[in-house]
């Protein structure tokens, strides 16, 4: 065991826990983030992303020891960024959301995406969402929610 | 009377230093022909290595990285993107981190990347390319980063990535992975014995 002080949606959270242990497990049993998805556990479906020092990061692979200063934020703060807030609003707007498991780790994929790319095609919304996989297949609503905080953001 | 053993002597100083001119310059082609041929022979080590999965899987000629030992294409709908970094929400850095995350799988080292299009070692069908293929790829500098030979020993003596080569961690099933086939010195004694030969490269396609 090893103790940690993480900064977490712009707070110093402290955890005793094994170094090895993935940051999805700090999130979900240690802190009670529970926005964050566990999905495969091997960073293949994307249900599990959050943002490590803004790199769209799955945090089921990460183990704890090797975040160090780096902030992390999660799903339950994205809604204060204002490219969090838009793409949450398109999100609603839209109707994207069905049954919900995968939504966080979409839309925190789609807000590194925007924040990289403003306006982005088609094309860069398929590969940089490609590896966010969705088993209700909300990808067509997912598309257009993007655009739609594209365009909302300006 | 007297110039005649004088022009003797001139002609047999003369004679003497042709033949130890042709001597020499036998000599010299001779340790040429042999220092080439263990610069080639060195080479074909640096190949083995450059060609083994923990090298080649990241010098694709596609616009997604390779896995395994198998050099099966990597999972999760990864990509290339614009800088060999992926792209944006799907960064290599997304999943590969500073160093292997032994408890979960995931290689790791600094900078984690592919390498740029230049540098491809294989061919669209990721079958790897011939060894004299690749050979004038590596000593290319138009396409190597404008590398010397001095530079590339130093770049297979000291690269993180290419140290991580001899250190990939372990599988996500906890088993090691498999290392190039000759240690990091001896790829780094092979690449220096090639620079010290003037980089030669095998003849042939």
């Amino acid at each position: 065991m090893a103790t940690f002080h993480l900064n977490i949606n712009g707070s110093e959270k402290t955890v005793d826990v094994d170094p090895s242990t993935p940051l999805l497990w700090v999130l979900r049993e240690e802190l009670k983030l529970t926005g964050t998805k566990y999905g495969c556990g091997i960073s293949a479906c994307g249900a599990c992303t959050v943002h490590v020092a803004g790199i769209a990061t799955r945090s089921c692979v990460v183990p704890v020891d090797l975040i160090g200063d780096r902030p992390i934020v999660t799903i339950e703060a994205i809604g204060k960024d204002p490219v969090g807030r838009a793409v949450q609003n398109a999100w609603i707007e839209k109707d994207v959301v069905q049954c919900g498991y995968c939504q966080s780790g979409q839309i925190m994929s789609a807000v590194a995406l925007l924040k990289d790319t403003k306006k982005p095609t088609d094309k860069n919304i398929e590969e940089s969402m490609g590896g966010n996989l969705c088993r209700c297949a909300t990808y067509v609503r997912i598309r257009e929610a993007i655009k739609r905080a594209s365009q909302q953001l300006g | 009377m007297l110039k005649r053993p004088q022009t003797c002597g001139v002609f047999v100083v003369v004679t003497i230093f042709a033949i130890c001119v042709s001597l020499s310059i036998t000599e010299a082609s001779k340790s040429r022909r042999e220092n080439q041929a263990a610069g080639l022979a060195a080479w074909d080590k640096v190949y083995s290595v450059l060609t083994s999965p923990r090298c080649i899987n990241c010098h694709t000629a596609t616009n997604y990285p390779q896995q395994g030992d198998d050099r099966h294409r990597h999972f999760a709908n990864v990509i290339r993107g614009p800088e060999g970094k992926g792209v944006a929400a799907l960064n290599c850095v997304s999943c590969h981190q500073e160093r292997n995350a032994d408890s979960t799988g995931v290689p790791g080292g600094h900078n984690w990347h592919l390498a740029p299009l230049s540098m491809q070692w294989q061919d669209l069908n990721d079958r790897p390319l011939s060894s004299s293929a690749v050979c004038r790829a590596v000593t290319d500098r138009s396409r190597n980063n404008n590398m010397d030979g001095a530079a590339l020993l130093k770049h297979h003596t000291e690269e993180q990535l290419v140290l991580w080569a001899w250190n990939p961690g372990r599988r996500p099933d906890g088993s090691l992975r498999t290392l190039p086939p000759i240690s990091h010195q001896e790829f780094v004694a092979a690449t220096r014995t090639w620079v010290e030969a003037g980089t030669p490269c095998p003849k042939g396609r």
